[in-house]
């Protein structure tokens, strides 16, 4: 049994400690916008925020998680889909197939929160997860124009 | 339900209902989605197969191709949409399913989404449903108003009648329309791409992209079902190897397991509650394998194999112009080299996957697929359900790439293993080690060249046999001749004009294919054998214009003069790619161009080399004609994602072979590129309007012989062996 607080609401989950955060979202909670695609930690394609840290899920186990951890997922990034990642992805049509999207938007929203300007540098140290489509050009569109698009205080404050 | 899809089909089944359509799967964008899941939504009239109009005037253009992020259901709906002159902004689209195209005998045509024919092989009929639903829509409206069908003009969804300053709304007049006769579709005059397309030509906005930006499109491996259970599967290691058998008691008592499944002779898969209780169990079970003759099977060994092939004196010849040969023999400078590529992993973000349900007389399956049809007969042929009891609910793929098509390895799998659990739905979800290891991988394949030059540096013959793997002789043995005759493994250096054709002319010409076939299961790959013939073509090309002391693009032009699309869109990359200008200290430019898939593509690699050898792109102009262009934005994201597949072959794409095995499993060992390792990318469309070519596949030809070619002149010395790794250019 773990406690968890996902998306704000607090739920408990009947799992085994070692299952990864990643099933405990997709199978137990039904929250399917959290992607698998490696299990290693490779591809972040699992990405949440932990805290506002990004985390991968996929290599999270579940009994890690400490009480009062903020578990965040892509469904619980925005209630209206309108954070500025979001808005800039859809201004630039970044998906392609989609598939690692929602890791990519994750880790694009961590990195504006701790940096709301981010150099390209910056991007390419943040931004780590894979994208076989290959949207990596739109990604880095997408951030700087998020990052314009954000006043720097308030994006501190979504930390 | 979890997802949406139930009420999706709950919709559809309401939509056929009141229609008599056949409806399915509906796809609707966030602007014309109600508020919330579950709310009400009027049911849409059937125009025609493509057509189906809700009464607030939405349009539901019907789509039978997949789409895997190359954008397809955009292209497709705004092509219907530019001749049903509806409103765009209240267009939804929704899916076929294989079952009413075999219900229909294929009232939809194909629904293989491969070879980049999706808009380009059904452009016409998707046309020309859009045109002639509009004019029955007119003629209900001329009906009901009783004035000549003539005098009406439509705009937006609207129709309207000058003369009486009346007008009316597709939606108002959609029942109406679906019983007036419909005119022939071939009677119907389409409307000119170049100078009368508002909606398609144009850079629309993606259907698909609001739904992908929130976590809330489902993909087949979200789908979730009451009561459904969860397989993850094992299949031997070594190619051919057998199930030998396994020790099911040893896991019976772990968390969720409910069955232990032989699948086939090669394949074990364990069912839980969940999926990762599945996957855990698996793991811990102990299987034998019977490895078997093919455990033997190495990349040394297939590397040897290659080179047999490359020496042997038997091989299909492909081109016969003249006596290369001896014109290569006789030149005053002879050029030789032999090149080399591997064999490449898909490896889609979503791994394989695939839900089935089945029971005595109904089998269904939940599935990302390239070719649907392929889906609906898998399921068929491992449920024994007939045909016209199967269905498949297609999901959006997580890629694609060549994967999921005509084999459906996990459709298969999902189906048999649903069976063995009547009634309740089973899904299949392979770990991306099974997935990177059990690929239809691009063949590996080698290459050897020669040319030979005169005192001018003019080419005398050319001389090309490549000694490889074919596809054809694994997925289709019947269709590969006696004496080794496959074309498709020469795709790329063909005679005829088209679809792969050979840019240049020489005055002596001999290919050859020499099939070299290994245990490896092979499969098409983003590009096919425009790859790797590409690299082979336009590299050795390189040498020859260092050979000759002439420029690149000057010595490519030379050999042009019969191939002016091919030319042009070289001439295209050059100029805008700014050949022939300074570049920063340190910064070499290649160039390179070639064909596939009915479109010509050529481009520039910037790129620099660090003293430790690594290889940095730093820019790249690629240069397009794909005959007409459905959605510019859609194709530079296709250009784009073709240089992050392209390089990522280039840098890392190295599948290994030891003891009958594949040995890279996972991103750790077969990494793409990441984000710091994308070049900035330059899209040039240069559309002539007078043909239909693919996009999807067509520029990632260009991407590697661009780059290496621009390594070329920062070293020096031509790379021919991929990905880099194999050389050492420090």
């Amino acid at each position: 049994m773990a406690r968890l607080n996902i998306n704000g609401k607090v739920q408990d989950v009947k799992v085994e400690g070692d299952t990864p955060l990643l099933w405990v979202l997709r199978e137990q909670v039904g929250l399917t916008g959290t992607k698998y695609g490696c299990g290693v930690a490779q591809c972040g394609a699992c990405s949440v925020h932990i805290n506002g840290e990004v985390v991968r899920s996929c290599s999270m186990p579940v009994s890690a998680i400490k009480a009062g951890d903020r578990i965040v997922t892509i469904e619980g990034l925005s209630p209206t889909s309108t954070h500025p990642i979001q808005k800039a992805w859809v201004a630039l049509d970044v998906p392609q197939c989609g598939y690692c999207q929602s890791g990519q938007i994750m880790a694009a929203a961590a990195l504006i929160a701790k940096k709301p300007k981010p150099t390209d540098a910056d991007i390419d140290e943040a931004m780590t997860n894979i994208c076989r489509c290959g949207t990596y050009q739109r990604i880095r569109a997408a951030v700087h124009q998020a990052a314009a698009a954000t006043p720097a205080a308030k994006s501190k404050a979504k930390a | 339900m979890k997802t949406p899809n139930l009420s999706r089909r709950n919709f559809v089944v309401g939509t056929a209902a009141a229609s008599g359509g056949l409806a399915l799967g509906l796809h609707l964008p966030l602007l014309a989605a109600p508020a919330k899941a579950g709310a009400a939504v009027l049911p849409a009239t059937e125009v025609n197969l493509w057509v189906a109009i809700r009464p607030d005037g939405a349009c539901v253009i019907r789509i039978a191709r997949s789409e895997m992020g190359q954008g397809t259901f955009t292209g497709l709906a705004q092509l219907v949409a530019e001749e049903l002159e509806c409103d765009w902004s209240k267009v939804a689209t929704e899916l076929i399913t294989p079952n009413q195209n075999h219900a229909t005998k294929r009232a939809w045509g194909e629904m293989g989404t491969g070879g980049s024919r999706g808009i380009r092989t059904s452009h016409d009929y998707v046309r020309r449903a859009g045109a002639t639903a509009r004019l029955m829509l007119m003629q209900a409206a001329a009906d009901k108003w009783s004035v000549p069908v003539a005098e009406l003009t439509t705009e937006n969804g609207v129709i309207r009648h000058a003369g009486s300053n009346r007008s009316i709304g597709y939606g108002e007049v959609a029942a109406a329309a679906a019983k007036v006769a419909a005119p022939d579709p071939k009677s119907v005059k389409l409307k000119d791409p170049k100078t009368q397309w508002k909606v398609a030509g144009k850079p629309m906005k993606r259907l698909d992209t609001a739904e992908k930006v929130n976590g809330s499109i489902k993909y087949a491996i979200d789908v979730s079902l009451p009561g459904m259970l969860n397989a993850a599967i094992a299949q031997c290691p070594v190619f051919g190897g057998k199930l030998a058998g396994y020790d099911e008691a040893r896991i019976a008592s772990m968390p969720g397991v409910k069955k232990v499944i032989k699948v086939n002779d090669s394949t074990v898969a364990v069912v839980a509650d969940t999926w990762w209780h599945a996957k855990k169990a698996l793991d811990a079970l102990p299987v034998r394998w019977d490895e078997g003759e093919n455990a033997k099977e190495s990349s040394p060994l297939i590397a040897a194999r290659l080179q047999e092939g490359l020496d042997a004196p038997q091989a299909y010849k492909s081109r016969v112009v003249g006596d290369a040969m001896a014109a290569i023999q006789g030149s005053a400078k002879k050029v030789e080299a032999t090149y080399s590529t591997p064999f490449l992993a898909h490896a889609c973000m979503e791994p394989m996957t695939c839900t089935a349900k089945v029971t005595a007389d109904r089998a269904e399956c939940w599935v990302s697929t390239q070719n649907a049809e392929a889906s609906h007969a898998a399921l068929s042929e491992a449920s024994g359900v007939p045909l016209a009891n199967c269905e498949v609910y297609r999901h959006t793929l997580g890629g694609g790439f060549g994967r999921r098509g005509g084999n459906q390895d996990y459709t298969r799998q999902a189906a048999t293993i649903a069976k063995e659990f009547p009634g309740v739905p089973v899904k299949l979800i392979w770990s991306r080690e099974e997935d990177m290891t059990h690929d239809f991988y691009r063949p590996i394949s080698a290459c050897k060249l020669a040319a030979g030059l005169d005192a001018k540096g003019n080419v005398t013959g050319f001389y090309g046999r490549i000694s490889g793997q074919s596809i054809n002789a694994y997925v289709n043995p019947a269709s590969v001749g006696a004496d080794g005759k496959d074309e498709r493994q020469v795709q790329g250096w063909y005679e005829a004009a088209g679809d792969a054709q050979l840019g240049y002319t020489f005055p002596s010409l001999l290919i050859e294919y020499a099939m070299r076939n290994t245990t490896v299961p092979v499969g098409p790959w983003r590009g096919v054998n425009t790859n790797q013939n590409g690299v082979y073509m336009e590299c050795f090309i390189e040498e020859l214009a260092r050979a000759s002391g002439r420029d690149s693009v000057e010595f490519r032009r030379a050999l042009m003069g019969k191939h002016p699309k091919h030319l042009a869109v070289l001439n295209a990359a050059a100029e805008k790619g700014d050949w022939g200008k300074p570049l920063p200290p340190g910064v070499f430019r290649g160039i390179a161009q070639f064909m596939g898939y009915g479109s010509y593509s050529a481009a520039t690699a910037e790129v620099s080399i660090k003293p430790d050898g690594k290889v940095k792109v730093h820019r790249m102009v690629l240069a397009l004609d794909c005959g007409h262009v459905v959605n510019p934005d859609q194709v530079a994201a296709q250009v784009e994602g073709s240089v992050a597949y392209g390089l990522s072959a280039v840098f890392y794409g190295d599948m290994t072979v030891e003891k009958g095995r594949i040995v890279e499993n996972n991103f750790h060992t077969q990494p793409p590129i990441r984000i710091d390792e994308m070049p900035k990318v330059e899209t040039v469309m240069v559309p002539t309007y007078d043909f239909w070519g693919g996009v999807g596949e067509p520029t990632i030809c260009v991407v590697a012989p661009a780059v290496m070619n621009a390594i070329f002149a920062a070293t020096g010395k031509p790379v021919r062996q991929l990905p880099l790794t194999k050389s050492k250019l420090a």
